[in-house]
């Protein structure tokens, strides 16, 4: 790989270890997937839940804050993904002081190091959308779908250690989808039954998600001829991003980089249909009508503003059956203007715990379900359908409207 | 007779160890108990069977990026594979190898992997020269 001089110099310790360390992963992970040199990032974007992270990796970071100001402090603004714990609700939920006192050590390695605490996967409708072309190290499978597919932006996923890592050099390895050739379609998919509400968008995008199923392809569709709501697309990509490890789509007509199927090389490939059938094959693979349900839970992604307002519109003037828990996750920013809208007061009359800054599927989900007795869950995401049967849950899907009827009768309705 | 793989260039250490091979892919979040060790999504070829020390054979990655920072925290405890061996990595399995010291190689010149070497077998892992031993 070739290096500029900063980088040498940041490779040879000279700006400190963090950086030293920061540059040598950089190369590392470069050099596997022949980056030539490196690119300049706008912003970092860092996934670390202390589940994921564990007291290594806090103690990984800790190590980072103990240096001087000038050796520590990120060179581009950083932010993160949603955390494992809420501090302000976390005894409810069945966590631990072990796991608040992991996720507290975190935050405070991360202030120390310059990192904005956003704590929220959905930075792009809430923080600073990145812009057409825009080179950004992102974190969360779902950021990095939007930003490259729907904003123009390129971005690898970044786990959490490569997004700390390019926060710490301002730079990422240029390869994958910082190149042109890795942005061209792979595989064209025609939609026959345009999705109509966000579950219909998620089943759609885990559909597609699962046929092109790598990093590597990449799907350009057709069929869907009305612009989406940002939420509808949020869905579409994050469940395309967790069925398929897909990091980029391009809708003819509708995202920047495709208005027509030759501007991103579709026109040379064989169209794949998705029918009815493929929609209700998907489906079928989570619980039905009838079925009792523990919790629900509306995240993954973590709503927005206008997404607490429909579900608060749904749930007024209701309540949740007894033995069926609500869980809400949403970004702190957007819960602060919930609460002032009274959002926040109308879910929680309904009998929902809303959380801020944090995702279900990312705070210890094994060890609250076993806390709370959760084993049914029933959500309208079909992202988090899909992470949480590796977690001991038997995941249902349906939309908002039937998640909340659900909750309100302690079944599948 | 031993027999040797060529692939891409890796990450990590020279290692050897007990293959454990499937037709499936792989995300730490999504398919495994790391407490337990084992793979314990019920869907996955590998289901309930454990991963401490094994040279893994997989497909591909699949899922979100927590993976980055759970080989490390998987390492730390002792409790995780020697290596994994891909067909095709993603961005997030590279990373996290190269943050845990985790051997990872990908791209196999004589093709399908998980085909190519079978459970049970004795594999060394070459990452730096791109090339992996199956033992007799």
């Amino acid at each position: 790989m070739h290096l500029n001089d900063e980088e040498r110099a940041m490779l040879a310790g000279a700006m400190g270890p963090a950086r030293q360390w920061a540059m040598d992963h950089q190369m590392q992970v470069g050099r596997m997937f022949d980056a030539a040199d490196m690119v300049p990032v706008s912003q970092a974007h860092m996934m670390a839940d202390p589940e994921s992270l564990g007291d290594a990796g806090v103690s990984f970071v800790e190590a980072f804050a103990g240096l001087p100001e000038p050796e520590r402090r990120v060179r581009v603004p950083m932010i993160t993904d949603p955390r494992g714990v809420d501090l302000s609700c976390y005894d409810p939920l069945g966590q631990t002081e072990a796991m608040a006192d992991l996720e507290r050590r975190f935050i405070a390695a991360c202030q120390a190091l310059g990192i904005m605490m956003t704590d929220t996967c959905i930075n792009y409708q809430t923080i600073m959308p990145p812009v057409f072309g825009d080179h950004v190290a992102y974190g969360d499978t779902g950021v990095v779908i939007y930003s490259n597919s729907v904003c123009g932006a390129r971005s690898n996923f970044e786990g959490g250690p490569s997004a700390l890592a390019a926060g710490l050099t301002g730079r990422t390895p240029r390869y994958g989808l910082h190149l042109d050739r890795h942005r061209r379609a792979t595989r064209r998919f025609l939609v026959e039954t345009p999705p109509v509400e966000l579950t219909d968008w998620g089943v759609l995008g885990a559909v597609i998600g699962r046929k092109a199923g790598s990093y590597w392809a990449v799907p350009v569709i057709e069929g869907i001829d009305t612009a989406p709501t940002s939420d509808q697309i949020k869905h579409f990509g994050a469940a395309m991003a967790s069925y398929g490890s897909t990091p980029l789509f391009h809708i003819v007509g509708v995202t920047p980089e495709a208005p027509d199927l030759k501007a991103v090389g579709g026109d040379g490939l064989a169209a794949e249909r998705i029918g009815a059938d493929d929609l209700a094959a998907l489906r079928a693979d989570f619980g039905g009508e009838g079925d009792k349900v523990d919790v629900v839970v509306f995240a993954a992604p973590q709503l927005s503003l206008v997404e607490m307002r429909q579900l608060a519109a749904i749930c007024a003037g209701r309540r949740r059956h007894a033995d069926t828990d609500v869980i809400v996750c949403t970004a702190p920013s957007v819960y602060a203007d919930a609460e002032r809208m009274g959002f926040n007061a109308t879910l929680q009359a309904f009998g929902a715990t809303v959380l801020q800054g944090t995702c279900f599927y990312q705070q210890y989900a094994r060890e609250i379900g076993e806390a709370n007795g959760w084993t049914r869950l029933l959500s309208n995401s079909a992202k988090i359908v899909n992470i949480l049967g590796g977690y001991g849950y038997k995941p249902a899907l349906a939309s908002m409207a039937a998640c909340v009827a659900s909750a309100e009768k302690g079944e599948i309705v | 007779m031993p027999r040797e793989l060529k692939c891409h260039p890796g990450i990590g250490p020279t290692v050897a160890g007990e293959a454990l091979t499937a037709a499936d892919n792989f995300s730490a979040r999504y398919d495994l108990d790391r407490i337990k060790g084992i793979f314990s999504r019920p869907q996955h070829a590998l289901a309930g069977q454990s991963y401490k020390d094994k040279i893994l054979v997989l497909n591909t990655a699949k899922g979100g990026v927590a993976s980055a920072w759970m080989l490390h925290e998987m390492k730390a405890r002792g409790i995780a594979p020697k290596a994994i061996l891909f067909n095709a990595a993603n961005t997030i399995l590279a990373q996290g190898a190269a943050l845990a010291d985790m051997a990872m190689c990908d791209r196999f010149e004589d093709g399908d992997v998980t085909t190519l070497i079978p459970t049970g077998a004795r594999v060394t892992v070459y990452p730096a020269e791109g090339r992996v031993v199956i033992e007799d």
